[in-house]
């Protein structure tokens, strides 16, 4: 049976169901090849339990959602660095992890990718090791066998070892191009480097020579031969039938340009990079995705709606905002609630500049002039009728 | 080349040596030969390759023996000059035979346990295991066998143990005092008591403890007390207070009285209050009083000169400032005590004691960090009784002991059972105290189980218990937190001048705080008129009048009886409920120059 005679049923039960409902019914229905009194029995059954999920009017579900997130935030660990699966990569967890997505950090302290590949090229380890290292900082230091500073002759001796440069499927000659492209005084012969001190030649300033040649000696080895921009490290590890490629540092946007990327599952931990390159929805789920899954690694359990809330209130204006004062709390409309949260004397004062009104239509500013606040109980009230 | 190692004198580089073995040894021998002051102590950190000395006061230092190529150099010959008293102490410390070192110096150290054990690469051997405890810790008895954070645990609690705290209580007025009434010395003692003359000042008495269940009412830490013992005097203290008052002089030439507050002082209380005072102004002895009632009576001139009556003389009244019983205690007056101050005022000090049998909720704890509150008091008639008809004191839940590991308190009630049968103490010193196995043969000579566990029978219905008792003497102590200091509630009373909330505390007699959280609570089940119940009508609760033009708060004015805004004149007023605390709100919002101006509007 099809959607629209799905809704069409339920429709004849007085109730509107959102389309994904519906589909899954119908869904349903076809795998199991029901019978239309057996369907019947369905839809009711899911009338019943959509009506007992549906949350009353006047609930104060942000209360609640807060309460549930904060109770079990106070038994986490502050274990912060903490090994998630992956050996070598070092990832925030536990509530430190938890600040960080709720305050949308821009710069998160440990940003991470896991990049999964097409079918088909998934499996194939040797295609996957070359662009992991296409995609992994490696400097020139990482493939140097011998590396001589001579302080008497102000040279810098080095020799590439090529067994790591075909380890790490590189070509040689693409690393001594970009070498020569960046340090003027360099001979290369094959594999064997020698650099000069820009100033060996010069009597006056020779006296600086060695911190020069340090500085050099630095650059040379901090020379970058390949990799995408703010990734670092990164780890190959197979997950079930195929390879993953985990990075310590995050670039959304160049990754999801690259060949036989799965565009999917590719992801990152960086909201704001995800906000920057996939858009508002996408930041939503990676929100309320960061939040459980750093919820369950600590053995917490808490009801994904509550968690959607929260991704919700810091999504709804279309950017991702912080829940606290330079988010969400400090935008709400009315000074006195913003007064009583922090900054009390700020609000104040701008506030009378501006001759702001408060509608006191909020719970804070009714807790605080002492009224009924306009939620549960207080939410609803009596009205004449006047036709009587 | 080796770098010269940093030589620092309490965290002050000084200076470096080459050869900082040599030089940390020569410090040490010169130390030992008196020859430095033998509060000195030098730590050599190789990994660093700095020294440390420290010379300043506050280090925690203790004793050992010096051990010199594996032979300890309190030989016999020095003990049996000690025991003649030829040496003393500290002959012996200048003669380097035992020195102290402290925590850094004992980074250096090996020390030997035992003197059996000591080898060529000891250092130093301990004068005996326990003595690297402190005064709190060593009070524990087999605190070997203790998980540490109970060992921590009873070393914090053992300070809050009631007991003989001076001799001399009789004579003294401390502001607040408790006292064991019938303290005893422990029969499980360790060495380190004889050091600080525990038994001459204990704090605790001697409980025979079943470890069993009893309808429930000793779950979760909870105790339960035999009522007959309690009776007896088990665990029953007083608590004193001293309270004081002087007649101070004033500049003019006035000063305070004490005497019985004629009616017309300002101040003046209730007759009620007053009725125990003698011509004096003092109370007597032995009487009972209430919080509230006047120990001392006393007035004190008119502090300002606001009381002119019509004619501009100084009308002559009197202040009320007599020292009353605290709210919430109550007590016998133990003693009054009139005397002078170092300026010859007349001074007088009243001592109430109140007497505290246990009762509910009162804290105890054993010496092994297992501490918990009387939860059930039992007729004697009810309690659990073994084929001699003894019934044990305290009942504990058993559940208190694996997840612990306090096995200290296990053998303690053990040896505390040997002993008593034995009639005589036993040593339960951490390390050295008297083993299991000698504890099991004395059980065992006077006939009861090794374990012991016991046969008890059920003390309402007569039936025998199936499973065996564990029962054993353990020695208990009272705390300082008892249910009479504590128990509290309060419907209406005091509010805060400032804020017309209800005060805070106990003792002036506030309100339970009904704070953030539970707030959210209520915000979270929608119970909207609940809160404004809590938080408006039970708290704050002011009519406010509103000027309908400006929006600005109206006046008053009762004596001409008319209702007006002070800026727009007599407007139309309307009167809003609002909190208090608001209405101070938007007047300190005033006072910064922001007008915050109501608008008025119809409900629906």
């Amino acid at each position: 049976m099809d959607v629209d005679q799905i809704r069409e049923l339920v429709k004849e039960k007085g109730k509107t169901f959102p389309i994904k409902l519906l589909t899954e019914i119908s869904e349903a229905s076809e795998r199991h090849n029901l019978t239309s009194g057996e369907l019947d029995v369905l839809i009711e059954k899911i009338i019943e339990s959509y009506n007992r999920a549906e949350v009353e009017p006047g609930e104060a579900v942000g209360t609640i959602a807060a309460q549930s997130v904060g109770e079990p935030g106070t038994q986490m660990t502050m274990r912060t660095f903490h090994y998630a699966g992956v050996a070598e990569l070092n990832v925030t967890l536990g509530l430190p992890r938890l600040i960080e997505v709720v305050d949308a950090r821009k710069k998160i302290s440990t940003p991470t990718m896991a990049i999964y590949f097409d079918e088909g090229f998934n499996s194939d380890e040797e295609y996957i090791h070359k662009v992991a290292n296409q995609i992994g900082k490696i400097t020139l230091n990482d493939i140097l066998k011998n590396f001589n500073v001579s302080y008497i002759d102000n040279t810098i001796t080095a020799e590439i070892d090529e067994k790591i440069v075909d380890d790490k499927r590189l070509e040689l000659e693409k690393i001594t191009n970009e070498i020569k492209k960046t340090f003027k005084q360099v001979t290369i012969n094959r594999n064997l480097l020698s650099f000069e001190s820009t100033f060996s030649k010069d009597e006056d300033k020779l006296k600086h020579g060695i911190r020069e040649l340090r500085l050099l000696a630095d650059k040379v080895r901090d020379l970058q031969i390949s990799g995408v921009k703010n990734i670092g490290k990164v780890v190959i590890r197979n997950e079930g039938s195929e390879w993953v490629v985990h990075t310590e540092g995050s670039n959304l946007g160049a990754i999801l340009k690259m060949d036989n990327v799965d565009k999917v599952r590719t992801t990152t931990n960086d909201i704001y990079e995800i906000e920057k390159v996939l858009g508002i929805e996408a930041a939503r789920n990676a929100i309320i995705q960061e939040l459980i899954t750093t919820m369950e690694e600590q053995g917490l359990a808490v009801d994904v709606r509550h968690v959607m809330l929260v991704a919700d209130m810091m999504t709804v204006d279309g950017i991702v905002k912080s829940i606290g004062r330079h988010g969400i709390s400090g935008e709400k409309s009315s000074v006195l609630a913003r007064a009583a949260f922090e900054e009390t004397g700020k609000h104040l004062l701008n506030a009378s500049i501006r001759g702001e009104v408060d509608h006191l239509t909020g719970i804070i500013e009714n807790v605080i002039i002492g009224q009924p606040i306009p939620l549960g109980t207080g939410s609803i009230g009596v009205v004449m009728n006047q036709d009587k | 080349m080796a770098k010269a190692t940093k030589v620092y004198i309490n965290g002050k580089l000084i200076g470096n040596t080459e050869e900082p073995e040599a030089f940390v040894e020569e410090v040490k021998q010169k130390r030992r030969r008196n020859e430095l002051t033998h509060e000195l102590n030098i730590t050599y950190y190789s990994d660093n390759n700095e020294i440390y000395i420290f010379t300043d006061p506050g280090r925690a230092r203790r004793p050992v023996i010096i051990v010199e190529n594996g032979v300890s150099k309190l030989n016999d010959e020095i003990i049996d000059k000690v025991e003649s008293g030829e040496l003393e102490w500290f002959d012996l410390i200048n003669n380097g035979i035992i020195e102290y070192i402290d925590a850094e110096e004992e980074e250096n150290a090996y020390i030997a346990m035992f003197e059996e054990d000591v080898t060529p690469e000891h250092t130093h051997l301990e004068i005996d295991p326990s003595t690297m405890l402190g005064i709190c810790a060593g009070i524990i008895p087999y605190a070997n066998h203790n998980s540490s954070p109970r060992n921590t645990m009873e070393a914090g609690m053992t300070k809050q143990a009631l007991g003989l705290y001076v001799s001399n209580y009789n004579l003294r007025t401390d502001t607040r005092a408790h006292l064991l009434h019938q303290p005893q010395m422990p029969v499980v003692k360790t060495k380190s008591m004889e050091s600080t003359e525990y038994d001459k000042r204990p704090s605790g008495q001697n409980f025979v403890v079943a470890i069993l269940s009893y309808e429930g009412y000793n779950m979760e830490d909870a105790l339960i007390m035999n009522k007959a013992a309690l009776e007896r005097g088990l665990g029953r203290s007083s608590f004193f207070r001293s309270y004081e008052a002087s007649e101070r002089r004033y500049p003019g030439g006035q000063e305070d009285h004490f005497e019985y507050p004629e009616s017309m002082v300002r101040g003046y209380r209730s007759e009620e209050v007053y009725k125990y005072l003698d011509e004096d102004g003092l109370i007597n002895p032995e009487v009972k009083v209430k919080s509230g009632d006047v120990l001392i009576g006393k007035t004190s001139p008119p502090r300002f000169l606001e009381d002119m009556d019509e004619f501009g003389t100084v009308a002559e009244r009197r202040r009320e400032t007599s020292v009353t019983v605290r709210h919430g205690e109550h007590g016998i007056v133990d003693a009054v005590m009139l005397t002078e101050t170092v300026e010859g005022n007349k001074l007088a000090k009243v001592r109430i004691r109140d007497h505290r049998q246990p009762e509910y909720g009162d804290k105890f704890a054993s010496r092994h960090g297992q501490k918990g509150v009387l939860g059930l008091i039992v007729p004697q008639e009810n309690m659990p009784f073994n084929e001699n008809g003894m019934c044990p004191d305290l009942l504990i839940n058993p559940h208190a002991i694996p997840s612990r590991m306090s096995i200290g308190q296990v053998i303690e009630m053990l040896a505390g059972k040997a002993g008593c049968m034995e009639g005589h103490c036993m040593d339960g010193t951490p390390f050295t105290g008297v083993p299991e196995t000698e504890i099991m043969d004395l059980l065992r000579e006077n006939g009861y189980e090794t374990s012991g566990r016991e046969t008890l029978y059920n003390g309402i219905t007569g039936e025998k218990f199936k499973a065996e008792i564990f029962v054993g003497v353990a020695y208990y102590q009272k705390l300082h937190h008892m249910t009479s200091d504590k128990v509290y509630a309060r419907s209406r009373g005091p509010v805060q001048v400032l804020t017309r909330q209800p005060t805070e505390g106990r003792a002036r007699e506030g309100g339970l705080r009904f704070g953030e959280m539970e707030r959210d609570c209520l915000i979270a089940h929608g119970a909207a008129l609940s809160l404004k119940e809590r938080l408006l009508d039970e708290s704050d609760k002011y009519e406010a009048i509103v000027c309908s033009e400006c929006g600005r708060l109206a006046i008053r004015d009762r004596i001409r009886d008319r209702v007006y805004c002070s800026i727009c004149g007599e407007t139309e007023t309307f009167p809003i409920e609002i909190s208090y605390a608001f209405k101070l709100l938007l007047d300190e919002l005033k006072s910064l120059c922001i007008s915050p101006n109501l608008i008025l509007d119809d409900k629906v």
